[in-house]
């Protein structure tokens, strides 16, 4: 067993834990006692965070839709259909056509790539994400 | 967000967490905070226990309410009517902080002429609350040095979310209960990285660090960091203004991370509707959300537990999570994602890893100058603003002076909610989260325990019209609004006031936001998530 100090992905308090592994498998949380902002104490979300980790429901490959359903691609393929669409339609109706929605669950470093894609690569400023809701 | 940034020049919690062990009041205003951020509750709880005052306003019984000194059940959407009541009494009684408003505040006479109508006698009639407690409550609040103002999604998820939160920014103002620990206004961020997100420009009119994109010294910057020219100079659109224009069929591509708009976003047989009108929708997720269901390219991101990364918590407190366990299956870290996506489009991206790409944020964004992976390894974070590697962090803000120097009031006049009860849709339904669930459900009704405490969808309702229409404990009820109807079970509780019903977003299987009034603020663009008419009945 090992664990990882990590951060709770549920509400901002930002309560530290660590995630408690064996096996490549998290199987439990353990509240970090020396942070000052939960100081060894959890909610009953943080004390379960760690369940859908690992959920037979987790999505391990890539999707495309053909026709009414989506089917499993490699990698390749579709991060390439990914970007070939977005750059034809820039082409063919310019860059306000795309949208580009962020997540205020991924991290400041995904965040800032996200927002970067949106601006330096498809030259657009419609990026949000839903910090209103 | 956007009323802290007018009033004071900085959108985020001004204070911190650890500060409220020595606050000697608190003024929570439209925040279930034990249920939505329950370790922030704990501390709240442990503070009235030592003999802090709690001035709960709020119009449902929440679990806060048994510790309140004094809890105010007004009628909801009444906010901005109550506080300027109670700056009413805090002017008239000559009880406001006037060197401070003097010397650090600009516009008090328009606070002033405005505030003068809301005496407590016509705010007792807007709000439901007796002219007495109004009195009591600003007496209170002004009295108290160490008085802390908390909100959360109960005050910005109205169409009128801005005036509200500058409300409470001129109250505070106006007492002179900010620039100082355990003082000032402090909104609870929702999710674990709203804050991060927001820092890190994630919006469509800043770059990181709140620099504007309208700004041609700041675009500068930007393209020659990045190595590109002319960067979009125009202010993009909001999650909302997308949907629309996907709608009209004006935005034809849309690229989503780790976000599910089918559950989450009000009036939802429309977001269907619009989300289905897009030539390209590309989802990127760690489930199979609702809206991946719809997509044309579904991405599979890793948790998390997967990778590592920064966290901007509530507080402004960048927080270094680090990876426990290698990828599920072939599943990829988002950052990973993006950078193969832009290379594929034509633009090189190349980060080893994400502290590589934190230096470039230190490079370019000032609050977050300082921040370095090695810092936060040696540390329990750093809460920005911290402009260089010498720098300690900041916990509190505005100390001297306000981020724009002066702070602004801006006087708000009363608007009633955007759809109130009538004859046909006689009840208001107002929403919000549980202790057990998270946001649309995605994670935490995968989780068994919480899953078992918190099975399915529920509608609260007061005893006396769950009598008066018979609907028991547990019954079968369809909830119905001009846009759309669910079926949930009753919860016949005196938590909610009569003529209110009370639900949440957590559940698929009867999705709130089927009801919900599409009706947004016009600068922060929140839709009005607590409040919109409803009928009730129950199902044979």
């Amino acid at each position: 067993m090992s664990k990882t100090l990590s951060i709770c992905p549920f509400c901002g308090c930002g309560c530290n834990f660590y995630l408690v592994t064996k096996d490549q498998r998290v199987i439990g949380v353990e509240p970090s006692p020396k942070n000052p902002i939960n100081k060894g104490m959890l909610c009953v979300k943080g004390w379960n965070a760690y369940e859908f980790i690992n959920s037979p429901q987790r999505l391990d490959h890539p999707l495309i839709r053909k026709g009414d359903s989506l089917v499993p691609a490699t990698w390749e393929e579709a991060l390439k259909y990914v970007a070939d669409r977005l750059n034809a339609i820039k082409s063919k109706y310019g860059p306000h056509s795309l949208g580009f929605l962020s997540s205020a669950k991924a991290t400041n470093e995904e965040n800032y790539l996200f927002m970067k894609m949106a601006r330096a690569v498809f030259k657009t400023n419609n990026v949000d994400h839903c910090a209103r809701l | 967000m956007a009323g802290l940034a007018a009033t004071f020049g900085s959108g985020a919690m001004t204070n911190s967490i650890s500060e409220f062990d020595e606050a000697d009041l608190f003024f929570v205003i439209g925040s279930n905070t034990t249920a939505q951020h329950p370790l922030i509750g704990s501390r709240i709880i442990k503070a009235c226990q030592r003999g802090a005052k709690l001035i709960l306003v709020d119009p449902r019984q929440i679990q806060l309410a048994s510790f309140a000194t004094m809890h105010l059940r007004h009628n909801i959407g009444t906010d901005v009517a109550l506080i300027n009541g109670m700056m009413n009494v805090i002017i008239s009684e000559g009880l406001y902080d006037k060197e401070f408003v003097e010397k650090r505040t600009e516009d008090f006479e328009g606070l002033e002429s405005v505030v003068k109508k809301y005496t407590p006698r016509v705010v007792e009639r807007i709000s439901g609350i007796d002219a007495n407690q109004i009195e009591e409550a600003a007496r209170m609040y002004a009295g108290t040095k160490k008085a802390m103002i908390l909100y959360a999604m109960g005050i910005t998820q109205h169409a009128t979310g801005t005036d509200n939160v500058k409300s409470c920014a001129n109250l505070a103002m106006l007492t002179g209960h900010v620039g100082r620990p355990s003082t000032g206004v402090n909104p609870l961020r929702g999710q674990n990285n709203v804050q991060g997100a927001c820092d890190m420009g994630a919006l469509p009119n800043v770059f990181s660090g709140y620099q504007k994109v309208t700004d041609t010294n700041v675009r500068k910057k930007f393209e020659d960091a990045w190595g590109v020219d002319k960067l979009d100079d125009k202010v993009g659109m909001t999650v909302t203004d997308m949907i629309k224009a996907a709608q009209k069929g004006e935005l034809k591509a849309l690229y989503i991370m780790g976000e599910n708009p089918m559950m989450s976003d009000p009036d939802s047989s429309h977001v269907e509707l619009a989300l289905s009108n897009l030539d390209f929708l590309v989802v990127q997720d760690i489930f199979l959300s609702e809206t991946a269901k719809m997509a044309d390219v579904v991405l599979p991101a890793v948790s998390f537990a997967e990778k590592d990364g920064t966290y901007t918590n509530t507080e402004r407190r960048v927080q270094l999570s680090k990876k426990a366990i290698n990828p599920l299956g072939s599943a990829r870290a988002d950052w990973e994602i993006i950078c193969e996506v832009s290379r594929l489009a034509g633009y090189p991206m190349n980060y080893a890893c994400p502290s590589e790409i934190m230096h470039e944020i230190n490079m370019l964004t000032p609050s977050y100058g300082g921040i370095t992976y090695a810092r936060l390894e040696d540390s329990w974070g750093i809460q920005w603003p911290c402009p260089d590697k010498a720098h300690p962090g900041t916990g509190y803000l505005h100390k001297d002076k306000f981020a724009k120097g002066l702070g602004t009031f801006m006087p708000c006049e009363f608007k009633p909610l955007a759809e109130v009860p009538d004859d046909e849709y006689d009840f208001l339904l107002t929403t919000g989260r549980i202790y057990y669930h998270y946001h649309t459900g995605t994670m935490t009704r995968r989780i068994s325990t919480l899953e078992r405490e918190a099975p399915w969808s529920f509608i609260e309702i007061n005893p006396a019209d769950a009598n008066r229409i018979g609907i028991r404990q547990n019954d079968l009820v369809e909830v119905t609004s001009r846009r759309g109807s669910i079926k949930a079970r009753a919860e016949v509780t005196p938590r909610v006031p009569p003529r209110v019903v009370f639900s949440t977003f957590h559940f698929h299987e009867a999705s709130i936001n089927l009801l919900t009034n599409p009706v947004y603020d016009p600068v922060a663009k929140i839709p009005e998530y607590k409040g919109c008419a409803v009928k009730i009945r129950r199902c044979a």
